[in-house]
């Protein structure tokens, strides 16, 4: 009835012998010069450097554990001894879209182990699998600091909120078929596994301004204020008030509302979806 | 009555709320201004009036850990922002990040320059991506507003400010853990002291400092540290962001003065989900002990939360109601610090690998007789025996919920806790095997 297997099982590394070519070394070369210039001592930029492995190679390769070794001047086992303890860094290819399903206490009581069940059924994969396309790779995750939208799903870590069996199935579905796919709290579309990667290696993909500036949920005390009309002491608008207009803004959260605007995403994770199948 | 008092939320519902325009609109790098025109003496010595205590789960005050860094030597001082944010049931951080992350910029500015630092860190989790894109972007948009970078409004003062993205590890949260990754290293705690006021990134002195205690630094140095000592209780001034899940009819974040009880809170969240009680709860994350409805009226500020027997932590609202069974709630969190310990100390590693085979055998209905005293028996000596605060955390849950529940835990010798209660009774959504109740 519930799965105990440990979260993330302990593969090891797989090497692969095949060289980069020319044009990636140049590349990789190039990316790396620029995250080791953040930082005072080039060490730092180990952590980013995996992300950018990740990016071109999709898991963190032998060679690319090599090539960090190499830059940093470290040895390939103080590198793999780090790509081994952090949950993020690969050790075999991932598919094209990680998607975790929080398993925490709270999300999985709220829902996260039935999804988990479902969507682990659906796609007849387990933690840390692939499916035979290469399209998902599904995880258990732990708590993603979104428990008030729960239960929560991740794809290449967007947030999708107040979830269910069926709109899991229907995201791994999507995905799966290539149809486009919005985040409720992020950008437009969810990004590649490897694109995801380049971006948390410090590369800007320019998709910060798209989404919402926040959910449903994290309104819920602002609104709550405007409504008995509650103010901070000395707040500019605690006398006259120049309320940020509740109706402004709940006329920009329709507009973001994930799944309003597409139809093939109808009912990501968003909280109208949720709602229509509570049951309280 | 509390009444909420949105400040670091004021603005959140504003379109496009985390542009540095939305910030100049709601007072923004005002308080940069101010700041830059007064002596890092007193800039320090003002975040020790206002009372400000971390808000990172630790409280300790922040005025103070600013004055514990030695006096300048002419080397490199650090201010790295721990923006880990992964302690279950705690979600403050990501959504001020996403919403509002020029309040951190700004946060990030003016603590720089009172300590004297020239290059400041944000560490983020790396499990998400749309927050780490909006602080990368304030980062931009602050360096060509002058409000970073070189000369800063035209004082001479230099920031840099670096966003860095971890790679998913709890212990990472722990301040020295969260040094020895930033210096590319696996996320391991280090031994105190010395502290990271002494030696920390680099080993030179650094100041650690959560999110929302960096954020709060603006707002206090405009309005002045009176303003932030009329909210809240006399040792536990100001506000900050309480953070509802679970069993509530409307989680989410609500920002009020320190003091404010659940109570209040589950009253402004539209009450328990309909027709249900609190059964649990936890005032500050999983690693703070569980209340249940008897603690419904204990004052959430430091001391009250502390003389209830818990811990204020991080105002991780954890609301369950009476159809879950406090044994699977635990053994969940269990796992989670068994899989989350980093591995450097044995009370740690192994008491928590041993605490989840008995938390599994309960949540099976095939616990032994022995089973409870020797969970205790485990989590003494992980209790105060541990390199870190992680282990001591993993034990909270456990004591506290046989402290309450005792009677679950001998439930749990003949009967599993599905069968106790049905997990479908606990979803928010409706499952093929329900009948609507
Ligand atoms: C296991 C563990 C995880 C932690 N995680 C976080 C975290 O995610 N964010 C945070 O600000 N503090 C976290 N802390 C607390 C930090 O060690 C530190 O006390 C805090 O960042 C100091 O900032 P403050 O004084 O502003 O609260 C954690 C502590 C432990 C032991
Ligand atoms: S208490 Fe746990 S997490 Fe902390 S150092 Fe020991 S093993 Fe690591
Ligand atoms: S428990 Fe799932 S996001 Fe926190």
């Amino acid at each position: 009835m519930v799965d105990h297997s440990p979260l993330h099982e302990l593969t090891p590394l797989q090497a692969s012998d095949q060289p980069y070519t020319a044009e990636q070394l140049a590349q990789l070369n190039a990316d790396s010069d620029a995250i080791i210039a953040r930082y005072p001592q080039k060490r730092s930029a180990l952590l980013p450097m995996l992300h950018l492995i990740q990016s071109v190679d999709g898991y963190v390769t032998g060679r690319g554990v090599t090539f960090c070794a190499e830059k940093l001047e470290l040895t390939d086992a103080e590198v793999s001894g780090v790509a081994t303890f952090y949950t993020q860094y690969k050790r075999h290819p991932n598919g094209e879209y990680t998607v975790g399903v929080c398993t925490n206490t709270l999300c999985a009581i709220m829902g996260g182990d039935a999804i988990w069940e479902s969507v682990s059924e659906h796609l007849g994969i387990g933690h840390d699998e692939t499916t035979p396309d290469g399209k998902v790779t599904l995880e258990r995750i732990e708590c993603n600091a979104a428990c008030d939208y729960a239960p929560v799903v991740m794809a290449n870590w967007e947030f999708f909120d107040n979830m269910t069996p069926e709109s899991t199935n229907r995201l791994v579905d999507d995905l799966r078929e290539g149809a486009e796919v919005r985040p409720s709290r992020g950008p437009n579309r969810v990004c590649t596994f490897k694109q995801m990667s380049r971006t948390l290696a410090g590369f800007p993909d320019g998709l910060a301004d798209q989404g919402p500036g926040a959910g449903p949920a994290s309104l819920e005390g602002l609104k709550l204020a405007h409504e008995r009309g509650w103010v901070a002491p000395g707040s500019a608008n605690e006398v006259g008030g120049e309320h940020q207009a509740t109706e402004q803004a709940s006329g920009i959260q329709q507009e973001n509302l994930p799944g309003t605007t597409q139809s093939s995403t109808e009912g990501h994770g968003t909280p109208e979806a949720a709602k229509g199948e509570q049951n309280d | 009555m509390t009444d909420l008092t949105p400040i670091l939320t004021k603005f959140w519902d504003a379109a496009q709320s985390w542009t540095l325009q939305t910030y100049l609109d709601n007072e923004g790098y005002q308080a940069l201004d101010k700041a830059l025109g007064m002596s890092q003496e007193d800039l320090v010595a003002m975040a020790k009036d206002s009372g400000l205590r971390g808000r990172g789960g630790a409280g300790f005050p922040t005025g103070m850990k600013w004055g514990f860094l030695p006096k300048p030597d002419g080397g490199p001082r650090y201010l790295v922002v721990n923006a880990d944010e992964s302690e279950p049931g705690t979600c403050k951080d990501i959504p001020l990040m996403m919403a509002a992350p020029h309040f951190l910029i700004e946060g990030v500015a003016i603590t720089s320059y009172a300590i004297g630092c020239n290059h400041a860190f944000i560490y983020v989790r790396g499990e998400v991506v749309h927050v780490y894109r909006r602080l990368q972007k304030a980062v931009e948009e602050a360096y060509a507003a002058g409000h970073l970078g070189k000369n800063i409004h035209g004082t001479g003062f230099d920031l840099d400010v670096t966003v860095h993205a971890g790679a998913g590890a709890y212990i990472c949260g722990e301040e020295t853990a969260l040094l020895d990754s930033l210096e590319g290293r696996r996320g391991q705690p280090r031994l105190k002291p010395p502290f990271p006021a002494v030696a920390g990134l680099y080993a030179r002195p650094t100041v650690v400092n959560n999110v929302e205690s960096i954020a709060s630094v603006p707002p206090i140095l405009l309005h002045g540290a009176d303003w932030f000592k009329g909210m809240g209780t006399e040792k536990s001034s100001g506000f900050g962001i309480f953070s509802l899940s679970g069993h509530v009819t409307r989680p989410g974040q609500y920002e009020a003065p320190l003091g404010i009880t659940l109570r209040e809170l589950i009253d402004m969240a539209g009450g328990m989900r309909n027709g249900h009680q609190l059964k649990f709860w936890t005032p500050g994350g999983s690693s703070t002990p569980i209340f249940t409805a008897e603690h419904l009226d204990v004052p959430l500020d430091f001391e009250s939360v502390a003389a209830a027997g818990s811990m204020l932590g991080t105002r991780a609202l954890q609301i369950f109601d009476e159809t879950v069974s406090v044994v699977r709630a635990v053994s969940r969190w269990i796992d989670f610090y068994a899989h989350e310990s980093c591995g450097k100390c044995t009370p740690c590693r192994e008491g928590t690998f041993w605490l989840k085979q008995i938390m599994t055998r309960l949540e099976h209905g095939q616990g032994t007789q022995g089973d409870i005293d020797t969970l205790l028996d485990v989590c003494d000596n992980i209790l105060g025996r541990s390199f870190c605060a992680l282990g001591d955390g993993a034990t909270s849950p456990v004591t506290s919920a046989v402290q309450y529940f005792r009677e679950e835990f001998e439930t749990g010798m003949h009967t599993p806790w599905w069968v106790a209660f049905p997990p479908e009774r606990s979803v928010l959504f409706d499952t093929k095997e329900t009948v609507s109740v």
